[in-house]
């Protein structure tokens, strides 16, 4: 056991008298009480003098970009649950990253946050930051006056964390501090207040008692709130997952139907969101699979799922499919007048052989193509079945596809009731006129 | 044989888990959203780990922790988010973090049009890092492809480490199709490759001609230094002109180095034709049938579908193009591709004919392009 996590070749190289160099030492006092070695330590660091710390110890270490630290952090300890993970932020990386420190809160991973909290930008020249007191004089001008500073630990309970505390980078028991943050099992965020003279203190008051005084003047639950016991994430999600069921492979057909024509064919199905359009579009594809057809199948539906045009564009064919758009169709099922709305162009196109099955209310324009009426209202098909009945009105012509790989494809779609209810249709389809 | 069908999205998901992915973070956006879908459902079932990132930015982040710990990873977005991510892109490129992004491209610019397909992020896959050093970019076709391609997209990210981009469309990523994969079927590739067993671990160290530095993850027993910032072979940071001229060289060359081995495209047709038509993506589809019209009228074309867009695959485009006068570079933006065409070619005739409205190209638009080309 070494008796130092420290990088004997890199000491620190802080501005004199900066306060971060006494929290390497207190964070490198607690790894060596809590016994670890090199290799069970990653330290994460951000941009910003804070930045450095990763360079001054002996450990894994991963530097990354500024306020992103806290994601690196995440996945390295989802990928490493044994390995201690700590991030070094400064009150720069704070602000910049401020949806990852919301996010790791509620999360509560393993991880450990020390934010090297001192009320500036430090490399950059003394700018303000998320944490700069309204009356700092800073290198921003007048703006730092116009903003609320944030106070980390509040900000971080309010998010959810299960562990904050603030103190200061002088207190004489930062390195047991530092120890019970890394104890803690889950997501443990210190504030750790100092002091940069380097550039915050060349123009502003800032001594170790002066931020004695103001942790002191905090109520304890805003500095040091109890910690609550809330399972760490990374086991919760191992739990989680070992309950999951493994993933279904996407559905699979076996070719077992002659092919009704060596023609390829393509067909549009145009209605209403929540007729089951695209539904129905899978499950011509599948019946076109049954017969060995390569098939494509183009949606189109609002983002507004529960309203407007729903509409499948699906391609039989017996050779490989190139191109996947349709401009002229053989077939055109009118399910729903939005859809047939949206594609007006595609009427007007038409070609005389062309087959149209027409539903109940639909109205259409003037076309060539033969129709056929579907009265599914009369007997008595729920609108949201129309697709499919239509397929099976299609499948009752022959030309496309036949009855038999209709029913292939919709054993291989559906399961249990929704499978009887899908069968129990072709018999109402069967007393069509 | 059995055929399956399922989308772009689901094959690219698919593709990953059988390239050994068992990590995935992704911010939900369409047209890519079905591959978070889908590796949720395969993922953690199988002991793996798929995050919802809080954006896009966090979601890459999740992937780099988790690949610096030697997990193969990969994320999925648009435009939108891909312009997000673009400082993380950077960070796997120069600490030579194996990642594979797909970019299931919409409409463009900015948010654009979430359901409506576009090739309009091509030269930003290639330039969206800081520095401007070269990356992967494959693009594929259909919904084959995405499988196929997906699994070689891991294969050149683990063995060059760097990331890696599948160029998907959401007319791919959101079209099914009867594809002849067995999803299931595992296809180990190409790993990380190892360090010197007998030299101290450097993480960025290489020897004599090596272009790619051995891998050790963090959290291994042996110490791992891994950084943003510019470094020296010890990954730490460096001012040292010479040093780091070495490591932006050796990052620019390890991508050019083997192109017979990461330039990916059909096999081509047997007679030498009189014209070419040079594309990717969903466009080479109705570039096809363009051509088989075509040639069917007594002309003499082909068709070149790249798949590999980045490194240009310089050789076989002119190899291709050899004995042909005219080359029809055909793009679903308004140019981009084209000007690596004209670069490579600067004695061909190299018409360009594009469109970017949020509908496929179309074979007859192509025959037209052809038929009045002179
Ligand atoms: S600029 Fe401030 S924070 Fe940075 S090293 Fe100097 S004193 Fe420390």
């Amino acid at each position: 056991m070494p008796d130092s996590l420290l990088n004997q070749s890199r000491p620190p190289v802080f501005c004199p008298g900066c306060s971060h160099e006494r929290v390497v030492l207190a964070l490198n006092s607690a790894l060596m009480n809590m016994g670890l070695a090199a290799h069970q330590v990653a330290i994460v660091s951000d941009i910003g003098c804070s930045g450095l710390f990763d360079t001054f110890f002996n450990t894994h270490a991963l530097h990354g970009l500024h306020g992103r630290a806290l994601t690196y952090a995440a996945g390295l300890k989802l990928a490493c649950p044994d390995l201690t993970v700590i991030v070094t932020m400064g009150d720069g990386g704070l602000g910049i990253g401020g949806a990852h420190l919301l996010s790791a809160c509620r999360r509560n991973l393993d991880v450990t946050l020390l934010v090297l909290n001192n009320f500036n930008y430090g490399m950059t020249g003394g700018q303000f930051s998320a944490t700069t007191p309204v009356d700092a004089a800073v290198e921003s001008g007048f703006l730092n006056r116009l903003e609320t500073p944030v106070d980390v630990c509040r900000l971080a309970q309010a998010a959810g964390a299960a562990y904050t505390a603030a103190c200061s980078s002088f207190q004489k028991n930062l390195p047991q501090e530092i120890e019970q943050a890394l104890r803690f099992e889950g997501f443990a965020v210190l504030d750790i207040r100092g002091i940069c003279p380097g550039r915050y203190t060349k123009k502003n008051k800032l001594s170790p008692k002066m931020i004695e005084k103001e942790l002191a003047h905090q109520p304890l639950e805003q500095t040091h709130h109890l910690p609550i016991n809330r399972k760490e994430y990374g086991r919760r999600y191992r739990e989680q997952s070992a309950l999951q069921k493994p993933a279904q492979p996407p559905v699979s057909m076996l070719p077992q139907h002659p092919a009704p024509s060596n023609a390829r064919w393509e067909i549009m199905i145009l209605g209403d969101a929540g007729q089951r359009v695209q539904t129905a579009g899978e499950i011509l594809c599948l019946a076109g699979m049954s017969a060995g057809l390569r098939v494509t199948q183009k949606n189109d539906y609002h983002i507004t799922v529960l309203r407007g045009p729903s509409i499948s564009e699906i391609i039989l064919s017996p050779d490989e499919i190139d191109f996947t758009g349709i401009t002229k169709p053989g077939v055109i099922l009118a399910i729903g007048q939005a859809g047939v709305n949206t594609r007006q162009k595609v009427f007007r196109q038409l070609d005389p052989q062309a087959m149209i099955i027409q539903t109940p209310g639909v109205d259409l324009p003037t076309v060539s193509g033969s129709i056929h009426l579907a009265d599914f209202k009369d007997l008595g098909i729920k609108r949201e079945d129309w697709s499919l009945a239509a397929l099976m009105v299609l499948a009752r012509l022959g030309t496309v596809l036949h009855k038999d790989m209709l029913r292939s494809a919709i054993q291989a779609r559906f399961k249990s009731t929704a499978l009887e209810s899908a069968l129990a249709l072709f018999e109402k389809v069967e007393i069509l006129k | 044989m059995s055929f399956c069908l399922m989308d772009g999205n689901e094959a690219v998901a698919w593709g990953a888990w059988a390239a050994g992915c068992r990590f995935f973070a992704g911010y939900p956006i369409t047209p890519a959203t079905g591959i978070l879908n889908a590796m949720l459902a395969i993922l953690p079932p199988a002991g793996g780990i798929c995050l919802q990132g809080e954006d896009e930015i966090a979601s890459m982040g999740y992937c780099l922790g988790a690949s610096v710990a030697g997990m193969k990873v990969m994320t999925a977005t648009s435009g939108p988010g891909i312009s997000l991510c673009s400082e993380q892109i950077s960070f796997a490129v120069g600490s030579e973090i194996p990642i594979v992004i797909v970019d299931v491209q919409r409409l463009g610019p900015s948010t654009g049009s979430a359901t409506r397909g576009a090739d309009g992020d091509i030269q930003f896959l290639r330039w969206g890092n800081s520095g401007g050093l070269p990356v992967f970019v494959l693009a594929p076709t259909d919904v084959k492809d995405c499988f196929e391609l997906t699994v070689e997209a891991f294969n050149l990210s683990e063995a060059f480490r760097c990331p890696v981009f599948v160029a998907s469309n959401k007319e791919i990523a959101m079209t099914k199709e009867s594809v002849a994969i067995d999803v299931r079927q595992p296809r180990p590739g190409r790993e990380r490759p190892a360090p010197r067993p007998d030299l101290p671990y450097l993480p960025f160290g290489v020897n004599g001609d090596q272009k790619v530095p051995g891998f050790l993850p963090i959290g291994g027993r042996t110490i791992v230094r891994q950084t943003s910032s510019t470094h020296g072979p010890d990954g730490y940071i460096t001012t040292n002109p010479e040093e780091i001229a070495l490591v932006q060289q050796r990052l620019l060359e390890k991508l050019q180095g083997a192109p017979e081995f990461f330039s990916l495209y059909p096999e081509k047709t047997n007679a030498p034709p009189d014209f070419i038509i040079l594309t990717y993506g969903v466009t080479s589809r109705a570039a096809r049938a363009a051509v088989k019209l075509l040639n069917q009228e007594g002309r003499n074309g082909a068709v070149l579908a790249l798949k590999t867009l980045w490194p240009v695959p310089e050789e076989i485009i002119l190899t291709q193009t050899r004995h042909v006068q005219q080359v029809f570079v055909i793009e679903m933006n308004l140019g981009q591709y084209i000007n690596e065409i004209q670069r490579v070619l600067p004695h061909k005739q190299v018409h360009f004919h594009g469109r970017m409205d949020g509908t496929l190209i179309t074979p007859l638009e192509i025959m037209e392009v052809v038929r009045h080309a002179r």
